[in-house]
């Protein structure tokens, strides 16, 4: 099952191209994600260079950093998450429209690192739904744009009438027309 | 700084006071119903008019005093660094003075002691927890408290609510890890138990 039924057909005239709604969709959102940086700890470090000229995250339309929730589509968690911030991080993922997605960067919100503490959530996905998981502590930037382009992937394969549960809760994207 | 006429005038002034062994700098016992006034005395009087640090002690539930308050101090024209410790005299509800008044760089050390050990420092302006959240319900420097955590609510009952999550403890995996000590080679930290882990579970 792929969205990529792209076709030129040159019979038609005008320069038209045969596709699915889906596919645009799909392809609009993967090359323009927004993130919101949800940077708490040392791995946000990684990110703000993920975003400086040498690394550029810009190459694949994402350096449009929004720290206003409502204008961002995919939560990037780096650094530790504890659970006095656990809250914040779930409201601030609630203002986030959908479609919308959450990228655990580093060990500490994927699992929560070394932190085996009172104090720290073992992993941001108790409390928000994860996309991708970015091993390392921290992740270089590489592999940070390596998850980005993961997710650009899974978006791809998405269909855009989105339906995501998550914990019994269910929220459906629909897409007209 | 001489410190034995240091101590000397203190013990004049306080007769509670008592030398405090130490290895790296003066220290010095007072009780603490006098701990403001001899901060007060050594800032005024012997020009220790910066307060370093100021942590609370923990050492378990069978010493008595249990709880006590520490206080570094360091006069910045001498360059001379004192520690000045006061026992808490009530291991049940342990509580000593403020040093807000004296020194009001105190204020969110004595949060912090407050919140971890459970010290109440009377006088306090504005005691709140500073780390943990309000509500917290332990104060997890506690010797008796696991590192590991306790079960207990979400701060938030929304949040809660909606994943159905609670603080639950985080796993262990044979540890706490810690350093066996000696050369940089040999020190790297490791489980005390390794007989258990995810796989096996504690004896
Ligand atoms: S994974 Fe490592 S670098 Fe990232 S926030 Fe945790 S401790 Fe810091």
């Amino acid at each position: 099952m792929g969205n990529t039924e792209y076709a030129y057909n040159s019979k038609v005239e005008g320069e038209v191209i045969v596709t699915r709604a889906d596919a645009v969709v799909n392809w609009v959102r993967r090359h323009s994600v927004w993130p919101m940086p949800m940077g708490l700890a040392c791995c946000a470090i990684e990110l703000m260079a993920a975003g400086g000229s040498r690394f550029d995250i810009a190459r694949f339309g994402m350096e449009v950093m929004r720290f206003s929730p409502r204008q961002a589509d995919c939560m990037i968690v780096a650094g530790t998450v504890t659970y006095k911030m656990a809250e914040v991080v779930r409201r601030i993922y609630d203002q986030m429209a959908e479609p919308k997605w959450v990228v655990a960067m580093g060990a500490c919100a994927s699992s929560g690192g070394m932190y085996r503490s009172y104090a720290t959530l073992q992993g941001v996905d108790r409390i928000v739904p994860v996309d991708i998981y970015i091993s390392g502590c921290p992740p270089r930037p590489e592999a940070l744009l390596d998850g980005m382009m993961l997710l650009q992937e899974k978006i791809r394969t998405e269909g855009a009438s989105l339906r995501r549960t998550f914990r019994g809760r269910t929220v459906e994207t629909k897409v007209v027309g | 700084m001489d410190a034995a006429a240091l101590l000397a005038d203190l013990q004049a002034a306080f007769p509670g006071a008592a030398p405090r062994p130490s290895a790296d700098m003066p220290g010095l016992d007072v009780p603490a119903a006098d701990l403001p006034a001899a901060v007060t005395r050594l800032r005024d009087a012997h020009g220790f008019d910066l307060l370093a640090d100021l942590c609370g002690v923990d050492r378990g539930p069978a010493v008595s005093p249990r709880f006590s308050v520490v206080v570094h101090l360091l006069g910045s024209g001498h360059h001379a660094y004192l520690r000045v410790a006061a026992a808490c005299p009530d291991d049940a509800a342990p509580e000593a003075p403020s040093l807000t008044a004296v020194h009001p760089g105190a204020d969110w050390h004595e949060r912090e002691a407050f919140d971890m050990f459970g010290i109440r420092f009377a006088g306090h302006p504005d005691l709140r927890r500073i780390l943990m959240w309000d509500g917290y319900p332990h104060h997890p420097l506690r010797k008796e408290f696991p590192l590991a955590g306790m079960p207990v609510d979400l701060p938030a009952a929304d949040v809660a609510a909606v994943t159905g999550r609670r603080v639950e403890p985080a796993p262990m995996m044979g540890g706490p890890f810690v350093s066996p000590g000696g050369t940089m080679a040999k020190a790297e930290p490791v489980a005390r138990d390794e007989s258990w882990n995810e796989e096996n579970p504690k004896p």
